[in-house]
């Protein structure tokens, strides 16, 4: 699935903008270096968060890792197929494995972030 | 996302992050890793595969068909000498003089205190005796075993100059057989016998550490690529492919076998760890001995116990175990099981607890069962 038009945080989330509101996900880099996802724990519908609140937690079999809002918002939306197919995350990062759709609190925010391509440098560098 | 990771420190990207200046030594298989898109940590000061497609993907190839592993990091000690077995009985706990010639037994060396120094395989090899020891007490290991040894001992460390390849899996014969080795089908659980693998002289015996039958392999390590390529060739038609230490943690896990390090070091005796199967106290005195049996006589206070979460979550070393709102014992090893797709783990609880249990990670408190181990209860390793 093509990146562009997606917005990136340097701790590997990704946002795809869709008026005031907004999926985020991890990145493929993200999930190639977890490795197998067993479990996730995402938020509750109605939650805010600030930018780079912990927003879910990922779990490998290896390692525990937290996610972070790229942008303040409030949870409207949680990917419940997660539940029983966490491995969405690692087979479809940046399609059926989305993990929350926010309503974003200032769409100004998204100036802060990353391009695809600024993001790709950032992940070779 | 921040990934604190639990296994090692260093990663690497097809093997551009570790080279000889950081001072990771490489395998005789190294290259073999890089070209299969492994990905490569430092374990031990050795340059490692943890995976090559994916743990979970690796782990269930393993308890179905075969999988082949590099452990050439493990170390390969030679005893020899009229009074070769005099020096092992004295420094391991299990008793060596029940070893006929081809016969291997798991053991332990233990200091006075009864901690444990590593736990190792010992084999019988015609007047010699191999120890077979972690990577990460190799050092420690040679220097105990060497300032502990009786006048009339030889001692050899052949670890630079040998090769281990473990074959883990229910297709494991059949794998053998397709390089022409068929033969070491013969062999009996925890015996070993030399002869060829693709052409090449090796040591193969029948153990392991998957809770599945196989063998491994042990060659010099100008051979092991050749091991290596013609197992996996060998192997094709029966869905062999090369697997990792991340798999190979899961694996033992399932099967509650202790990994030094985590469910065993020298805080912890024979006797809590629950491995007086492989403590002779009868055999005599050894290092430790004394110290165990005085343990025992005035009661443990903990043990070492397998559990399950009940629900979803992945208990990992370190994390508390509570009863009754109390901490009362801790997690060792802890992981995600491919084969239950639960979380289960190991720790020291302390005697008289049974439960219910839960475990502390992260902030919350997730309820737990105790089991009794092995997890995994259909693996196809050979019982004795």
């Amino acid at each position: 699935m093509s990146t562009a038009g997606l917005s990136f945080t340097e701790s590997h989330e990704w946002l795809k903008v869709e008026g005031d509101e907004a999926l985020m996900g991890l990145t493929d880099y993200a999930q190639h270096e977890l490795g197998d996802i067993v479990f996730v724990e995402l938020p509750e519908e109605g939650t805010t968060v600030a930018a780079g609140d912990v927003l879910a937690t990922v779990e490998s079999v290896k390692s525990v890792s937290e996610v972070y809002s790229p942008v303040a918002g409030e949870v409207v939306e949680i990917n419940g197929d997660l539940e029983d197919s966490p491995d969405l995350i690692n087979t479809d990062a940046y399609g059926e494995g989305w993990l929350v759709k926010l309503k974003l609190a200032d769409v100004a925010e998204i100036d802060n972030l990353m391009s695809d391509d600024e993001y790709e440098a950032h992940t070779k560098g | 996302m921040r990934a604190n990771h639990v296994v090692a420190c260093v990663f690497g990207w097809k093997g551009q992050a570790l080279s000889v200046e950081t001072g990771v030594v490489r395998t005789a298989l190294y290259d073999r890793h890089v070209a299969a898109d492994a990905r490569i940590v430092d374990f031990a000061g050795y340059a490692m595969p943890i995976q090559y497609r994916g743990i979970v993907d690796e782990h269930r190839r393993v308890r179905s068909t075969a999988g082949l592993f590099d452990v050439s990091h493990m170390g390969e000690f030679f005893l020899s000498g009229s009074s070769a077995l005099e020096s092992l009985e004295r420094i391991t706990t299990n008793r060596a003089a029940a070893l006929v010639d081809g016969r291997v037994q798991y053991s332990a060396m233990c200091y006075e205190t009864g901690g444990f120094i590593d736990d190792l395989l010992v084999y019988r090899l015609g007047d010699s005796y191999m120890l077979v020891v972690n990577a990460a007490n190799k050092a420690k290991d040679l220097d105990w075993v060497t300032s502990h040894l009786l006048p009339g001992t030889e001692f050899r460390d052949a670890s630079d100059e040998t090769a281990l390849i473990a074959l883990q899996g229910p297709r494991s014969e059949d794998v053998l057989a397709a390089v022409g080795a068929g033969s070491f089908s013969s062999l009996g659980y925890y015996y070993a016998a030399r002869g060829d693998v693709a052409g090449r002289t090796a040591l193969v015996s029948r153990t392991g550490y998957t809770g599945e039958d196989g063998f491994e392999i042990y060659c010099k390590p100008e051979d092991a690529a050749t091991i290596w390529d013609a197992l996996l060739d060998g192997g094709v038609p029966l869905d062999v492919e090369p697997v990792g230490l991340g798999c190979r943690d899961t694996l033992r896990l399932e099967m509650g076998y202790a990994l030094y390090g985590n469910d065993i070091d020298d805080s912890r005796t024979p006797a809590e760890a629950g491995l007086m199967w492989i403590t002779k106290l009868k055999k005599g005195d050894f290092i430790g001995r004394d110290a165990i049996v005085q343990q025992r006589t005035a009661g443990l206070t903990e043990r070492l116990v397998g559990f399950e979460l009940e629900g979803r979550g992945v208990p990992r070393h370190g994390h508390a175990i509570i009863s009754g709102g109390e901490t009362v014992g801790g997690v060792t090893s802890g992981t995600f099981s491919p084969s239950l797709e639960r979380g289960i783990g190991m720790g020291y609880l302390a005697v008289g607890v049974h439960g219910p249990l839960e475990i502390g990670v992260r902030n919350r408190r997730l309820k737990a069962k105790l089991v009794d181990l092995p997890f995994y209860k259909e693996g196809s390793v050979r019982r004795a």
